[in-house]
């Protein structure tokens, strides 16, 4: 996918701006966020089995190499097919090449965020080849020919009058007097519209939410069920998958799938969960004949043994994002590519280069939110601030933050001035009679919204001193 | 064996200072397959186990009955049928288990195999349930065709009461002991199909069964 994520401050303003935007994401409290702190308190194991869950991929992460050649094995023994693909033009050639083996006129996909990473949809379409988003969310904004806002529920910043006029638009000729009005007659007709193009695709690609090295196995979450009907019914199967998705054994991902869907959306678990191992067997009544997986690095590899290492961790629930202060503001477009919220912000620079995304580690308050919601326990406020560092020290960040670190390091590591400026800016400014401040000269952007209350005596340092430390 | 493949893995290689003995660590992990922790819900006995798969089940929109014996069956599901005014029909798994049970006894029209679409019902039995979720697990194989867990409208699975798991582990286990290869497919279903992704609005049905309904069996396999 392009990205835009060098336009941060302006889809901020832009976003902000748009009041059915901010409807969409006031609704994020009553359903996200109440549903996993629900979830939580029903299971007692629950920060124990985030802790396991924690070591479990550590303990994967430093034997990468080992558990993805016993990945491939598995694989090969199962009757499938591993690509590995260094970057995203490599993965799409090798899907591209797949789709031209099995004839494809038709791919149904899953919900796969590889897919959105590597612009997997108008690279098919440039080929001739069409594919069809089935997740419901993913169908919305595939007809409105948007990216996904959210990594596990894509459409959550459109309304269903939105979706509604886009379903007439396209369905059924585009006939304009049709109108659907509730919830349920919206599901209805994507359920039906798509249900033709599942029986009709010749390749069905899904993601992966996990990889097992004991057994071959791709497994998948959803609610739907688009993601069985895509790999059951074509007679190709094709995941794709980023390599920090292996995990040692079935029961190693179990303790994963425990905390995986109580933490994105509070179930107690998702509707299907699904291992898939190769092709149909001989004598299986149906399932596709080929299965190929294809495991990307993008950028990953480089991230073992870096300060980076821990986002390796992530399971893609969206924990991070339903919690934060700034993405409930500005919503997953914002962010100008594939992975939003916090995670995205640790990721992004990390995959499509700090040129590119250094503005997203300082979308956050660093209110730490994100990371004791985080299910694998990632220090995502840590991982945040090394980016600021790379930012600050590659000279990308903005004039007026270098020009203000530097002034307040000179008086940083000048203890007698830093005590003469800020006692003489306390008596000046505690003159004000009315005890607070409508505006201040360098802090237009914080008075807008407040008053700067006016400082009251002497400094802390004065009255430390004077009370010798007591 | 391709450039992409050798460069990924000498890359991993490096940053992890991979040395010749850790190939070992790595295999006993996978052969040990050790459980970690399982939260007690997993664990209570029967009869509560019973009592928890039902009530897990319940939560998510699936119904449950249960049945004294498997000649209590093919009655069972063209009750439910009718109560769903639904047409006596449905395609069946090719089971042994499920041939065995006497359907002459009702007016059932069952045809045999997996489904392309146009069955209303689909029949399948479950190889487990998981009492701490209410969850379902059915193999792919000759005798269980996936179809039948998604296509249809409704699903109608026989759960032979002594299949039924306190935590998923244990399923895991049984599933070894059929032999070294896995099958292509295993699915676990924790009640009908659904979606949020209009509006957050929880709406059932999205792309598999409206409606999920399953028979606990005693004395059945």
């Amino acid at each position: 996918m392009e990205s835009s994520a060098h336009a941060f401050p302006a889809n901020v303003r832009h976003a902000l701006a748009d009041p059915q935007l901010q409807r969409a994401m006031g609704r994020l409290k009553g359903h996200f966020i109440d549903k996993r702190a629900h979830a939580r308190a029903r299971l007692p194991e629950f920060d124990a089995l985030r802790d396991q869950a924690k070591a479990i991929k550590d303990h994967t992460l430093a034997y990468l190499d080992l558990y993805l050649e016993r990945f491939e094995t598995e694989v090969r023994r199962s009757g499938g097919h591993v690509h590995w693909c260094r970057d995203a033009a490599e993965a799409r050639g090798v899907v591209l090449g797949l789709c031209r083996e099995a004839g494809a006129r038709t791919v149904t996909k899953g919900k796969t965020m590889i897919g959105e990473e590597i612009g997997l949809n108008p690279f098919l379409e440039a080929n001739g080849i069409r594919p069809v988003e089935t997740d419901l969310g993913e169908y919305i904004i595939q007809l409105a020919g948007e990216p996904p806002s959210h990594i596990i529920a894509p459409a959550v910043h459109k309304n269903k009058e939105q979706i509604s006029d886009l379903f007439v638009e396209h369905h059924h000729g585009g006939d304009r007097s049709r109108r659907l009005d509730g919830i349920p007659e919206l599901v209805t007709e994507a359920r039906e519209t798509l249900r033709a193009r599942f029986l009709e695709a010749d390749v069905g690609i899904t993601g992966a939410n996990l990889l097992i090295a004991e057994t071959g196995q791709t497994v998948i979450v959803t609610n739907e069920g688009n993601g069985d009907l895509t790999q059951t019914l074509p007679r190709m199967h094709i995941v794709l998958a980023s390599l920090e998705k292996v995990v040692p054994t079935m029961e190693d991902a179990t303790t994963i799938l425990r905390i995986l869907a109580r933490s994105a959306t509070g179930q107690e678990f998702s509707t299907y969960t699904t291992w898939s191992a190769g092709p149909r067997r001989p004598g299986d009544l149906d399932g596709p004949e080929a299965f190929h997986v294809v495991l990307l690095d993008n950028g990953r590899s480089a991230l073992l043994g870096s300060e980076f290492q821990d986002i390796l961790r992530c399971i893609r629930c969206g924990a991070c994002l339903n919690h934060c202060p700034i993405y409930g503001s500005v919503g997953g477009h914002a962010y100008g590519w594939v992975y939003t919220g916090p995670m995205g912000a640790v990721l992004s620079p990390a995959l499509i280069g700090l040129d590119e995304a250094h503005h997203l580690p300082n979308a956050s308050t660093f209110c730490g939110r994100c990371e004791d919601v985080c299910p694998m326990r990632i220090p995502l406020p840590r991982m945040l601030r090394h980016w600021r560092e790379r930012e600050f020290a590659s000279g990308k960040a903005p004039a007026a933050a270098r020009w203000g670190l530097g002034v307040w390091a000179w008086f940083a590591t000048r203890p007698w001035a830093y005590r003469l400026a800020t006692g003489l800016v306390a008596r000046v400014l505690g003159l004000a009679r009315r005890g607070r401040f409508a505006a201040l000269p360098l802090a237009g952007g914080w008075t807008r919204g407040r008053d700067f209350p006016s400082p009251e005596g002497r400094t802390f340092h004065a009255q430390w001193a004077s009370r010798r430390g007591r | 064996m391709s450039e992409p493949r050798t460069e990924i893995l000498g890359k991993l290689r490096r940053a992890l200072a991979r040395t010749d003995s850790d190939a070992a660590a790595v295999d006993a992990r996978i052969a040990a397959h050790t459980a970690n922790l399982v939260p007690a819900r997993g664990q209570v006995p029967e009869p509560e186990r019973v009592a928890m798969f039902r009530a897990m089940a319940g939560e998510v929109g699936g119904t449950t009955e249960e049945l004294a014996g498997p000649a209590e069956v093919p009655a069972a599901v063209a009750r439910y049928l009718a109560g769903q005014n639904l047409p006596a029909r449905a395609a069946m798994a090719p089971d042994p288990l499920l041939q065995g049970l006497p359907w002459t006894t009702t007016v059932l029209e069952l045809r045999q195999g997996r489904t392309h679409g146009d069955d209303l019902v689909g029949i399948t039995a479950a190889f487990a349930g998981v009492a701490e979720t209410g969850t379902l697990v059915t193999l792919s194989g000759p005798t269980h065709p996936t179809t039948l867990n998604f296509l249809s409208e409704t699903h109608v699975v026989v759960l032979p009461r002594r299949r039924l798991a306190g935590a998923y582990e244990e399923v895991w286990a049984r599933l070894r002991a059929l032999g070294a290869d896995v099958p292509r497919t295993v699915n676990m279903i924790t009640g009908p199909s659904r979606t949020a992704d209009i509006e957050q609005t929880i709406q059932r049905g999205a792309h598999g069964p409206r409606r999920l309904h399953i028979l606990i069996v005693d004395g059945l396999d």
